[in-house]
């Protein structure tokens, strides 16, 4: 009997040593949620110094795009205890406050003298708040994003591709201003000969699952004129969504897609524009800014060869947002620790060190500084991008919003479908079905 | 001898020992209990688990399907919809689009595996030299992942590197690019049911085998007794032996086509558009992306009951030609 109690008291004491530990373990880490990109291993690099500072370990848990927002807001949804921080798409903002799933940082940001003053303004509309434009924040800007364009320089640069597209356009052969230019040049290139090796005009979004073509076609249609509502918050979208303007945006898109995409691009988004500009099969790609740090450094198609410009203007100038704001997660079992790192990460140094790393900050203080637009080939590129962002509904049912534009615009634009005002009208009874259902509109 | 005697004093030996260590109240309980009692007891824990893991979410569904719950809005007021999910359901013309392409899909798949499966099987029954091989061979198909078959397929089709559009291309001289098989709205459905006849034929083949096998001989040795051509042993004999396991086979497949995802999401994800938009890539839209539970879990019962429906069907058809 008293073996037995020797036995078990022995096993209660390894346990409680246990326990204990495993709540140190836990307090001294942080767990930071992510997509899994390249901006991702930027990040991981900066947080050395971070882990350095305080003796929190950081791990990271970064997810692919196409699955990112189904994992994560799973993740959310489930009440799961994984994250303590979290990237998320701006678009969740608004669920992520209404269920309680990000913690309101309004007190915390008075506290340490966070001012949101202090960011670009668009990346605090987009990012932090909830109801949007209001003083209700529930993220750090943490990485500025917009959709734009990479180019073959090399290319373009031939004097005997020059004088071919001089004598056929009558302009020099140059990075386009407008979508009708863009499409000039990606026909000049599409099937054209180079270097022993059939190469197409451009990689744009199609793909159906996630929000590839969404992305993709808004970047043509916010530049058309395209808007979401006639006035802004009266969810009146009959003469907006469907306008003159709209349908000869998405009309051109389908343009860009039948006349210019290499063979099989039906279903493309970040991964494959970007196998497909680094294998040199493509003159110009559409893409995140996110991306060009990584392929300014790139072996192959990085350095002189690869040019950058700002998605092109046709009745105004737009960019599709990107980017995301830092969280703290709700349901954290470290929120000292998560609050710590917003802390940390939304100090001037640390910005500044984060845009040299290849994240895109969205600190006033780095963004205005003079040498800003020259530190980067694409930098001047991302402020002018910045200036002209135009972001998807930000509302708690845009899951519901985004599934149905996908459907919409693949429909047309890849399965032939239609045309691009039924498509546009069939998307407003979509939409209109969701606001209802939401109580935005009346039955 | 010696042995059994021994085996039997150890057992009584045990038996005393039980007797003596087992309080006598317990063992008056347990030869009280009948049969019965003893059965349930057995089974219990298996039809609770059940109830857990199966009856109870189904019963938790229908509950859904009649309000307006989202599982990604926790916070929002549930309210009862009544049968308003199903209603829109069965009146939403994208619902049965994906109903019609899920039907052409498990026609088409189920013809082919069919006709080819038992083909195989016929020739496979044949006995010939390394006929064992061939076997394995054709088998190996049905042991890969459908996430390893969607993926390396989707390479297959690509238009310019895929080994599928040179294949088609060094028979007919249709230039490998200029066909896109996932891309195409024409193409793109066949792509789905060539990948999926690729991969389970072989099951079919299986048990269409095992139906042959089930044959006496001596039913063959008497038609030739009788004279009958391979042509009409296969029509009387062959065809109508086998039957009921072509029909099991053809049953197993249905309900798995029927609810068939993860190679389609793989190769096409429902597209180009919604073209190959089978009935669970809709749901799982509804259900994961739009986070529409209530409505996905409508639709869930409704195809539960297609499937169900059909399935019962399909069992008393098959009861029929076994009683025959």
């Amino acid at each position: 009997m008293k073996t037995m109690l020797k036995t078990g008291a022995a096993f209660g004491l390894a346990a409680f040593i246990a326990a204990v530990g495993q709540t140190r373990a836990e307090a001294s880490e942080l767990t930071l949620c992510w997509a899994a990109w390249d901006p991702a291993n930027a990040l991981v690099e900066l947080s050395k110094d971070f882990e350095k500072q305080t003796g929190i370990t950081m791990k990271f848990e970064f997810v692919p795009w196409p699955n990112f927002a189904d994992r994560m807001l799973n993740e959310l949804n489930s009440g799961g205890k994984l994250c303590d921080l979290m990237i998320g798409d701006s678009q969740w903002i608004g669920g992520s406050a209404e269920n309680k799933y990000y913690v309101k940082l309004n007190d915390f940001f008075d506290k340490e003298g966070i001012k949101m003053s202090d960011f670009a303004p668009a990346t605090v509309y987009a990012y932090s708040t909830w109801p949007k434009g209001t003083p209700n924040y529930w993220a750090l800007p943490a990485m500025g994003d917009a959709n734009g364009w990479f180019y073959r320089k090399d290319w373009f640069a031939r004097p005997e591709l020059q004088a071919e597209f001089k004598a056929k356009y009558n302009r020099d052969l140059a990075p386009p201003k407008t979508w009708d230019e863009l499409k000039q040049v990606a026909e000049f290139f599409q099937g054209r000969d180079i270097d022993g090796k059939k190469v197409y005009g451009a990689a744009i979004f199609t793909e159906r699952g996630s929000e590839g073509i969404t992305m993709g076609a808004t970047s043509a249609l916010y530049s058309f004129g395209f808007k979401y509502e006639t006035e802004p918050g009266s969810y009146r979208m009959e003469g907006a969504v469907n306008s003159d303007d709209a349908v000869k945006g998405l009309e051109f898109y389908k343009s860009l897609y039948k006349c210019c995409t290499p063979p099989g691009y039906t279903d493309s988004y970040m991964t494959e524009g970007l196998d497909a500009f680094k294998s040199g099969q493509v003159a110009m790609m559409m893409n995140w800014f996110a991306f060009m740090p990584g392929m300014y450094k790139d072996e192959k198609v990085g350095g002189e060869h690869v040019g950058f410009f700002v998605n092109p203007a046709e009745k105004v100038p737009a960019s599709t947002l990107g980017g995301q704001g830092m969280s703290v997660v709700a349901n954290t079992g470290n929120m000292e620790g998560a609050l710590a790192y917003i802390k940390w990460f939304a100090q001037p140094e640390v910005q500044k060190k984060w845009w040299t790393l290849g994240g895109y900050s969205c600190l006033n203080a780095v963004l205005n500084d003079p040498s800003f637009k020259s530190s980067q080939p694409f930098a001047a590129q991302f402020l002018e991008a910045m200036a002209n962002v135009q972001d998807f509904w930000q509302v708690p049912s845009y899951a519901s919003l985004l599934q149905a534009m996908q459907k919409r615009l693949h429909d047309y634009v890849v399965a032939d479908k239609g045309t691009a005002k039924e498509a546009l009208d069939k998307l407003i009874v979509d939409w209109t079905e969701v606001f209802k259902e939401e109580g935005k509109i009346s039955n | 001898m010696t042995m059994v005697t021994t085996e039997e004093e150890a057992q009584v030996r045990v038996a005393d020992h039980a007797s003596r260590t087992t309080s006598p109240s317990v063992t008056r309980r347990v030869r009280g209990l009948s049969d019965r009692a003893i059965a349930w007891a057995f089974i219990a824990p298996t039809i609770l688990l059940l109830l857990a893991i199966n009856i109870f979410p189904l019963i938790w569904t229908i509950y859904l399907s009649f309000t307006n719950y989202q599982a990604n809005r926790p916070n929002r007021p549930i309210t009862h919809v009544g049968t308003k999910w199903y209603q829109e359901i069965l009146n939403s013309p994208d619902v049965w689009a994906a109903m019609q392409a899920t039907a052409h899909f498990v026609f088409w798949t189920i013809l082919l595996q069919t006709l080819i499966g038992f083909g195989l099987a016929y020739l496979i029954d044949r006995k010939f030299r390394g006929h064992a091989f061939w076997t394995t061979i054709i088998l190996i198909p049905m042991m890969l992942s459908p996430a390893v078959v969607g993926n390396f397929w989707k390479f297959l089709y690509q238009p310019q590197i895929g080994l599928f559009n040179y294949i088609v291309s060094f028979f007919t001289g249709i230039p490998p690019s200029s066909f896109e098989m996932l891309g195409s709205v024409s193409l793109s459905p066949w792509s789905i049911i060539i990948v999926d006849t690729w991969m389970w034929t072989p099951y079919v083949m299986l048990i269409c085998l095992a139906g042959l096998r089930s044959i006496p001989d001596y039913i063959y040795e008497a038609a030739e007794v009788d004279r009958a051509s391979p042509w009409r042993q296969f029509w009387s004999i062959t065809l109508p032996m086998a039957l009921p396991f072509i029909m099991l086979a053809v049953l197993f497949r249905r309900i798995e086509n029927f609810k068939m995802f993860d190679m389609v999401n793989l190769l096409t994800g429902g597209g180009p558009g919604s073209t190959t938009e089978v009935a669970s890539i809709t749901l799982k839209r509804e259900a994961f992306e739009k986070w529409r539970t209530g409505y996905s879990s409508a639709f869930a019962i409704i195809l539960f009951v297609a499937v169900f429906g059909l399935a019962n069907i399909y069992v008393k058809a098959l009861n029929r030609v076994k009683q025959r």
